[in-house]
């Protein structure tokens, strides 16, 4: 099955959430250096849900389309559903065989909404490898 | 028998397609006699060089040895100033951390380019860390060569003490005026180290003429084994500079208070060295020899203009730098317009067309560029214009897929 599914692609040149919330929200940003994707993530959170979450990504289309299809995913899941994700979590959300060599493209938007919630609660923030 | 047969691993198929191998300026594919000369020394003399003294271990000594010379020879230096150490960047910290830590001060001006691949950066800027040297920048002309004038301009008004530079740029491919640049370096008493990673296995080099004081580079990019660099200096330098690492092979004697080296080269070649892999890079560097530079730099010289012309007819691709003809290495660098560089990537692997997509060890080049990643796509010697073809159909497959 190719990994560049229509769906994929659709998912690519047009995002869901893509943009910014404006106050009051939380943000984080994650880069991935070997590639030079760059992801911007707002979230709003109420009652321990996600209420709202916009994104701006510049990267590849894995990138852009785990953070698409991620955000529609993450929308009213409160905060102890959205930290149990991981890796695994994520391919199954895409639906197509990514290798792992392209796990930084698949957990960009992932990590960013994670480390949202962590800093707000002055945890820890995950590295790469806590997702996998 | 076409070149292409010597190189076993150019047979291999990937997903049932004939692997187009175009990522050369990374590492190239090993030619069978190289591969052989590995397997016979783990088969007939493996034993440790330069110390117990039995039959096998000369063996051993003196094959090691000959490929000291061989690489001497290659240079035109002689075998005292030949380092064998794991690779060019091993070979630049080595330099940055003796000679540099030795004899730079604070306010020191380094010089170095824009398009340097990050070995010959960060050792630097660690130095500047440490004891305060200054750095500055080459930067580049609109075709991606290292801009003469500029160079010219930070060696008349900087205190520059010493010149850190590629020969040729591992993103454009671009060769640049190096000569010219180390002649101006020269005049004016500066030290000067160049990088020939990227043209050694493309262009005889010559450490005689450039007049350079040290020159490095690795065997993995010249049909050679990985774990080998090499580092050239002048014989005087290097007998001045502190030994580098510090352990057995390295010292002359060694008592509880301190230490005398080893002479020049075994005083910068601490511990076990990479015997198997040195030994088995003279064959690589024979294996050259025997095609002749004038063949290997015909066959480059078609590949370049054939791959620049027929991608040019691209309109959908960015690409950066250009090629002047003479001047260049088979390696071009661009975008698809709708395409990230690790997509494109991604499904040129899936056709077995091995390209690099990122910023190839570029950052601050990458940066300068203002795109956040490039393909890049290197040629070498068992390369064809029939696999550029190849790849040409393949990006216009790409772009139709992700065309909005």
């Amino acid at each position: 099955m190719d990994i560049y599914a229509q769906n994929i692609i659709d998912h690519y040149h047009a995002p869901h959430n893509c943009g910014r919330l404006t106050e009051p929200k939380l943000s984080s940003s994650q880069v991935n250096i070997s590639c030079g994707d760059k992801i911007v993530v707002d979230v709003k959170i109420e009652a321990d849900k996600i209420k709202e979450l916009k994104f701006e990504a510049n990267g590849c289309a894995i990138s852009v389309a785990s953070m698409s299809l991620l955000s529609d995913y993450l929308l009213n899941k409160n905060k102890a559903e959205v930290l149990a994700l991981k890796y695994q979590n994520i391919l199954d959300i895409l639906g197509v065989p990514v290798a792992e060599r392209r796990y930084k493209c698949v957990l960009l938007g992932l990590l960013a909404v994670q480390n949202i919630i962590l800093k707000a609660e002055n945890q820890t923030e995950r590295t790469w490898d806590d997702l996998m | 028998m076409s070149i292409n047969k010597k190189f076993p691993i150019l047979h291999t198929k990937i997903n049932g397609h004939d692997l187009v191998y175009f990522d050369n300026a990374a590492t190239t594919q090993k030619p069978q006699v190289m591969i052989d000369a590995l397997v016979e020394f783990y088969q007939k003399y493996n034993a440790n060089v330069h110390r117990s003294l039995n039959p096998l271990a000369d063996t051993a000594t003196q094959k090691y040895e000959e490929t000291r010379l061989v690489v001497a020879d290659f240079l035109s230096a002689k075998k005292q100033e030949i380092i064998f150490t794991r690779n060019t960047t091993e070979s630049i910290n080595l330099v940055a951390k003796t000679f540099g830590r030795g004899f730079l001060k604070a306010g020191d001006v380094v010089l170095l380019s824009i398009a340097e691949h990050h070995s010959n950066i960060v050792p630097w800027l660690q130095l500047k860390e440490e004891i305060g040297i200054k750095l500055e920048y080459i930067s580049l002309d609109k075709n991606g060569y290292l801009d003469f004038e500029a160079a010219k301009k930070i060696l008349d008004n900087k205190k520059v003490k010493f010149l850190s530079i590629q020969a040729a740029s591992n993103v454009f491919g671009s060769i640049h005026d190096y000569r010219e640049i180390l002649k101006l370096a020269k005049a004016k008493n500066i030290f000067t180290l160049l990088d020939v990673a990227q043209i050694a296995g493309h262009e005889s080099i010559n450490v005689q003429e450039l007049a350079c004081d040290f020159l490095v580079f690795s065997a993995h990019k010249v049909f050679g084994p990985t774990g080998v660099g090499v580092l050239y200096g002048r014989k005087d330098l290097l007998q001045m500079m502190p030994a580098f690492l510090g352990g057995g092979e390295m010292i002359d004697r060694v008592l509880k208070d301190n230490f005398t080296s080893a002479e020049l080269p075994h005083k910068f070649e601490a511990g076990t060295p990479n015997i198997a892999d040195v030994i088995a890079f003279k064959s690589s560097l024979d294996f050259i020899k025997n095609l002749t530079w004038d063949y290997i730099q015909k066959i480059e010289q078609e590949l370049t203009d054939y791959l620049w012309q027929e991608m040019l007819k691209l309109d959908f691709i960015d690409i950066y730098g250009q090629n002047i003809s003479g001047r260049h290495l088979p390696i071009i660098s661009f975008n698809l317009k709708n395409a990230h560089a690790h997509d494109v990537a991604e499904i040129l692997g899936e056709q077995a067309i091995i390209v690099r997509a990122g910023q190839h060890c570029t950052q601050i080049l990458h940066e300068s560029l203002g795109v956040p990643a490039t393909v890049r796509v290197s040629l070498t010697i068992y390369n064809t214009k029939k696999e550029i073809d190849i790849l040409i159909k393949n990006l216009k497959l790409i772009y139709n897929k992700f065309k909005v």
